[in-house]
């Protein structure tokens, strides 16, 4: 399989002598869903920066399929669509103009730029929209904006950077759906994310970057079979009389609230068999926190995400 | 390859001439106005008292200055404000991620630059024709004279908008140097009037040399020589593109 992202090595350290990367290694294969995690200031906003030109680099190498970006910069453009974490486009001019100008800068003629802009305007609900001035638009729409406008070129590899934040519970889901069917399509995907949730639904690979260093590079999968503990949230039908639970650490929060610790060996069907013994019935239950919300605390060494 | 740039090329002039049209009143209607008064008060009003300058009526002699001062102002402040506000809403970026390079981002800045000012310059030359008849002395030195000024300008302006880090610093430059030099520039006056002191000064203007080769293209006279105004053209044409492209290609302003 294709290598769609090669970083080796990478470092940079900005002219206040911050150092933000210390010799980022990290590959990302064709066709991935890739979640790049890491608390604010981490750098993970540096390597996107640097991987579309907009950071210099201080040391390292990054090719984008093969197209090396010291060698064959203009190649490795091509493969590349970025959905920044600002809005980044001219507010006065409208939808339309602001895709197929964009196209137009990676080659794209304008009669395939007018085609093309239809169809992802019109896949992303905005081709009612395609005469509005993009100021005018929502908070949301202008998000679907810029996912459209990184699309016009045809990107092998396309990297959102927090494409989710402030963008409401319905329209979040649209937008997963829309990515989910761009991934299964082809495009490699390379997400950053405020929303673990989001990575942990989305994602296949994740890396944890933190103070500048990938603390983690693996599959979700073997990232989330690490989390040893569990907490549950179960609700009570109603206030018990009296609870034992024997082997889990638990406490009842309030009458109808109990939270309960479960241990990978452990499993939870015996805490169910002894409330049933005790007859206390619960009418549901949830996990506490997202199960990589509980993991990217643990490893970042503290609570603030991205 | 070619056929990428010069989509992207044609893109880039696409967005900026549709930028200054978009706004229209507040970039092509100014020039005609102010034109038109210059021709009204110092051509007709006062112009009738002075007579003759170098042989010609004074509404001859100003016309080719103030198209120029239409063509200076306009070139410059177009690249500067466009690539400042594109610089201070990011939106700058969507070049900075494509393939496009530093040579085709300055040509789409510079051509966007060049039309509004020759635009201005025609509309300027239009209304001149309602005051006085227009001869020419030589179609190739005015149209040489007053494309390289428009480059120049356009240029400056680039490398105002490249240094720029407020609005207030694109609108300095043009207030307190550029207005001032052109207007000292022999607009309205023959350098040859100064005392020898303000002649000797005036050598230092650059706009001087402009306005003097466009003037010797219409009226075939012009203060300074025809070799000298084309050189010191073709010298701040390279100097400035020289600049401009180093600070691009670093990332100047632009790459963290």
């Amino acid at each position: 399989m294709t290598t769609a992202l090669e970083i080796h090595e990478l470092k940079k350290t900005y002219s206040n002598g911050k150092e933000a990367l210390k010799g980022i290694n990290l590959s990302v294969e064709e066709g991935d869903f890739y979640a790049l995690l890491g608390p604010n200031g981490a750098g993970k906003s540096t390597i996107i920066g640097i991987i579309s030109s907009l950071v210099n680099k201080t040391a390292g190498q990054v090719s984008v399929f093969g197209y090396n970006l010291d060698r064959e910069l203009v190649k490795a453009k091509q493969q590349i669509g970025i959905v920044p974490q600002e809005f980044n486009f001219n507010g006065f001019e409208t939808v339309r103009q602001i895709v197929v100008n964009q196209a137009g800068y990676y080659g794209v003629t304008r009669r395939e730029a007018m085609t093309r802009s239809e169809k992802y305007l019109k896949l992303l609900d905005l081709w009612d929209k395609k005469d509005a001035r993009a100021r005018m638009l929502s908070g949301g729409m202008k998000r679907r904006l810029m996912i459209a406008r990184s699309l016009m070129h045809e990107p092998r590899l396309l990297i959102l950077d927090e494409p989710t934040a402030g963008v409401d519970i319905e329209l979040r889901r649209s937008m997963w759906d829309f990515l989910r069917d761009i991934n299964a399509a082809g495009t490699t995907i390379i997400l950053t994310t405020h929303y673990l949730e989001e990575a942990e639904m989305l994602c296949r690979n994740i890396g944890i970057i933190n103070h500048g260093e990938i603390i983690e590079n693996t599959s979700m999968k073997t990232l989330l079979s690490h989390l040893e503990v569990e907490t549950f949230i179960l609700d009570l039908e109603k206030k018990p009389t009296s609870l034992t639970l024997t082997g889990y650490e638990h406490k009842l929060i309030d009458d109808l609230t109990l939270e309960i610790k479960v241990t990978q060996k452990q499993g939870i069907n015996d805490a169910f068999a002894q409330l049933n013994a005790q007859q206390i019935k619960i009418s549901s239950m949830r996990n506490k926190a997202n199960r990589l919300e509980e993991l990217f605390v643990r490893l970042t060494g503290n609570g603030e995400r991205s | 390859m070619f056929s990428l740039y010069r989509i992207a090329f044609l893109s880039l002039v696409r967005k900026e001439i549709n930028r200054f049209m978009r706004i229209w009143v507040q970039t092509l209607v100014p020039p005609v106005i102010t034109t038109s008064l210059y021709f009204i008060i110092f051509g007709n009003f006062i112009g009738g008292r002075i007579g003759e300058m170098g042989g010609f009526s004074f509404m001859q002699f100003i016309v080719p200055g103030l198209i120029m001062q239409a063509v200076i102002t306009n070139a410059y402040s177009n690249v500067s404000s466009s690539f400042f506000g594109q610089k201070f809403q990011k939106n700058i970026e969507e070049l900075l991620v494509a393939p496009v390079p530093t040579a085709i981002i300055m040509g789409g800045f510079l051509v966007g630059g060049m039309t509004r000012g020759l635009l201005a310059g025609l509309f300027v030359t239009i209304i001149s024709l309602f005051f006085v008849p227009i001869n020419v002395s030589s179609w190739l030195v005015v149209f040489v004279t007053v494309l390289m000024t428009s480059l120049v300008f356009s240029l400056a302006g680039l490398l105002n908008g490249l240094f720029a880090k407020s609005f207030d610093d694109v609108s300095i430059i043009p207030t307190f140097v550029l207005t001032p030099l052109t207007y000292l520039g022999g607009v309205f006056y023959s350098i040859s009037l100064l005392p020898p002191v303000w002649q000797f000064i005036s050598r230092f203007n650059p706009i001087v040399y402009m306005i003097s080769g466009f003037r010797y293209g219409f009226l075939g006279v012009g203060d300074m020589p025809l070799w000298m105004s084309m050189t010191i053209l073709a010298f701040f044409v390279i100097i400035l593109f020289t600049i401009c492209y180093r600070l691009i290609e670093k990332g100047r302003g632009l790459r963290s």
